[in-house]
């Protein structure tokens, strides 16, 4: 079948690029920030393009001053900018956490709500590529954690841009928090799924809109990001076995679509979170006592698949055996049945 | 006399052959199944591998002056310095293979090295080691000990707010530290000059009335020379110094780094001008013969050979050892040191 002239298949980092350009075009106020993000096009591609199009200006490669750069995207925020400013690998906050902590998160609250900062801060996450334990983490509950930040995870290139888009727009601070393994760079080959068809007209994608991306009447699978593709492939495997797995995309962690996963939950009676961050006080933790809270009785059975509680270990047999496999996810579910 | 005896020399030329050798043989067992299409994560040695041709001198001028009980941090960028500080090369070459024998039983890659016997780490995060190495020199004041801690950055790394820190705090308690930026001109992509107006890294030495001084090339007597100085200063109590030596990437950033942003006279010189071969021409200078660096060369060559091919023997961590090394300790603390009650006669 011909593709429509308005639609094309865009890997997710050339997706979240074309967002980030098109508001680029639209307003002079929005500007990028970051290391190696001029001439390199960013060591994960999400900014290709981009200097060649605005220029040095506008596309500015900047000190390895985490805590400077990000704390001047706050205030250029502040005084009405629309700031973008990227952490090259989102382990890096540790460096910069306090402009992050305690002023993007903050300053609207402490002010009463007479400032803000509408900014985004993009940042690569995730493993499966033997990069560490400096490298390779998501994080994703320390950022959720923190009241005053929009916390979002795209897995396709079409939620890609329309997050990016929203991301950009929203007055309040947001953290785009792409995963490597699916931007599709060529040195580190995505799986299938996160390569879709793309319209090239601005779209956006609100927050807190959990996809179900997948129905089925067995068990729900909550997850974001990376496993979004692992818990599809566990769905098929399943199903080979006459098992009905319902696999259920965040898309964005705050706001956290409650509605969603809890309407699966009533159906299906079982619940498994995925997640690839550790997996005490986190995502995995908080989806289940968010579904306990609404509603308790529909909790027939629960499983939790997340990183143990150690930091990412460099050696393949030993990054394999923490990071959630599909096989773990079907191990999982077979374990609610 | 010259302040570089012949012998320092030598060991100086073996470290850096050694290095030098050893990172063209990590390349290419890194590259097998890597080939043709690049994927990160395949191949015998998985994730990132930074290699330091061209930064060799820097780590045995400064390295040389060291003992074993002096502590030295290094950076993502580590091997030549692990070398030189006498890291066991086996065990480090089994880490980066990912091996259960490995330095850190395949846990922590090539980013992360720790050999606590000679007191040498690395860490991926840039200027992150400049703070435990303060915290060395910090020891070795409180325990009243003449040992020294190095740390090496790179000019990049001149930015970011820990190295800034530990200058004053280095500074301000008078600890014997000495702070070694390795100037290769580049942040991956980025020019130095892009993203600092001070073309002298050891300028920032001013700002905390500490000795700052710039080698302005990689020759390697030159570097021991002043590395002698700072270090000599350091064990004498006499505070902290900040040294910049001007090296050479010969390579890209890491291994895949297309290079794309990079002028080709830039990669030309930097492939022009080799330390280790004004080093040999010294060497000549001085009197050593033909063969003796040849025999230096072959030793050289060898170890490293021995090395890759003990490593390549060691067998894979079990998966079930990702689950140990959190603590040290038990979970629960230390808890027998808990007061036994009726040992006291506190219960009747
Ligand atoms: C805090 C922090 N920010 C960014 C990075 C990503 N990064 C790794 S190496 C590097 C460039 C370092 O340049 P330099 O310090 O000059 O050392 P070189 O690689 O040239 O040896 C960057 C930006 C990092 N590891 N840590
Ligand atoms: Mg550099």
């Amino acid at each position: 079948m011909a593709e429509s002239k308005s639609t094309r298949e865009l890997t997710m980092s050339r997706a979240m690029v074309s967002a980030i350009a098109h508001e680029m075009r639209e307003d002079s106020e929005v500007f990028y920030m970051g290391e190696d993000v001029a001439d390199y096009g960013g060591i994960f591609d999400s900014t290709q393009g981009l200097r060649e199009e605005f220029g040095y200006d506008r596309v500015m490669d900047v000190p390895i001053s985490e805590t400077a750069y990000l704390g001047a995207a706050v205030g250029a925020a502040q005084v009405g900018m629309r700031p973008i400013a990227e952490l090259m690998f989102v382990d890096f906050f540790g460096v910069a956490m306090d402009q992050i902590y305690n002023q993007m998160a903050k300053n609207t609250y402490m002010s009463g709500g007479n400032v803000s900062v509408p900014m985004v801060l993009t940042a690569a996450v995730g493993g499966t590529y033997n990069d560490a334990a400096q490298h390779s983490q998501t994080l994703y509950g320390t950022f959720a954690h923190v009241p005053g930040l929009k916390v979002v995870v795209p897995s396709t290139a079409y939620d890609a841009k329309g997050l990016m888009h929203n991301a950009i727009r929203d007055d309040d601070p947001v953290l785009y928090m792409f995963h490597k393994r699916l931007m599709g760079i060529g040195w580190m080959p995505a799986p299938e799924g996160p390569k879709t068809p793309v319209p090239e007209t601005e779209y956006t994608i609100p927050f807190g809109s959990a996809d179900v991306k997948r129905a089925g009447d067995d068990v729900t699978i909550v997850t974001l990001g990376l496993h979004v593709h692992r818990a599809l492939e566990a769905a098929e495997t399943l199903a080979d076995e006459g098992m009905s797995a319902e696999v259920i995309d965040l898309r964005s962690l705050v706001p956290l679509d409650t509605d969603t996963i809890v309407e699966s939950v009533e159906k299906t009676g079982s619940l498994v979170v995925v997640d690839e961050d550790y997996r005490s006080f986190g995502v995995t933790g908080e989806i289940v006592a968010t579904v306990a809270d609404e509603s308790l009785g529909a909790l027939e059975s629960v499983e939790r698949v997340a990183v143990p509680d150690v930091p990412i270990p460099y050696s393949r047999p030993l990054e394999d055996e923490v990071i959630p496999s599909t096989k773990d996810i079907v191990s999982a579910v077979q374990r609610t049945q | 006399m010259p302040l570089v005896s012949e012998q320092t020399m030598e060991e100086m030329f073996e470290n850096m052959v050694t290095a030098r050798h050893y990172e063209e043989r990590l390349q290419e067992e890194y590259l097998e199944g890597k080939q043709p299409a690049f994927d990160i994560s395949a191949g015998p040695i998985p994730g990132e591998l930074h290699l330091a041709a061209g930064h060799e001198a820097a780590a045995a001028g400064v390295v040389q002056h060291l003992r074993d009980d002096d502590v030295v941090t290094a950076t993502h960028r580590p091997h030549h310095v692990a070398i030189a500080k006498g890291v066991d090369l086996e065990r480090m070459t089994a880490e980066i293979f990912g091996r259960e024998t490995g330095l850190g039983k395949g846990k922590g890659g090539h980013m992360h090295l720790f050999d606590p016997d000679v007191n040498f780490a690395c860490s991926g995060i840039i200027a992150e080691g400049c703070p435990p190495a303060v915290g060395a020199g910090l020891a070795a004041k409180k325990r009243n000990t003449d040992s020294v801690a190095v740390s090496f950055l790179g000019e990049g790394a001149i930015d970011q707010g820990a190295f800034l820190e530990s200058l004053n705090f280095a500074a301000v308690f008078d600890l014997p530290v000495v702070f070694v930026i390795e100037d290769n001109d580049w942040a991956i992509s980025m020019p130095k000059e892009r993203v600092t107006d001070v073309e002298n890294g050891s300028k920032r030495a001013d700002g905390f009335e500490m000795p700052g001084v710039r080698v302005d090339c990689d020759d390697a007597i030159e570097i021991a020379e002043v590395a002698g100085e700072a270090i000599g200063r350091a064990r004498d109590r006499n505070g902290p110094t900040l040294m910049e030596v001007q090296v050479h990437r010969r390579m890209g950033h890491f291994m895949g780094d297309p290079e794309t942003y990079r002028p080709e006279a830039d990669q030309e010189a930097a492939a022009d001008r080799d330390s280790i071969e004004r080093l040999e021409a010294d060497l000549r200078d001085a009197g050593v013969t033909d063969d003796r660096i040849e025999e230096i060369r072959t030793a050289a060559h060898d170890r490293v050979e021995e090395a890759i091919e003990w490593a390549k023997e060691q067998p894979q961590p079990e998966a079930d050892a990702a689950h140990e090394d959190v603590f040290v300790n038990p979970m629960n603390g230390v808890t027998d040191s808990e007061p036994d009650f009726e040992a006291i006669g506190g219960d009747d």
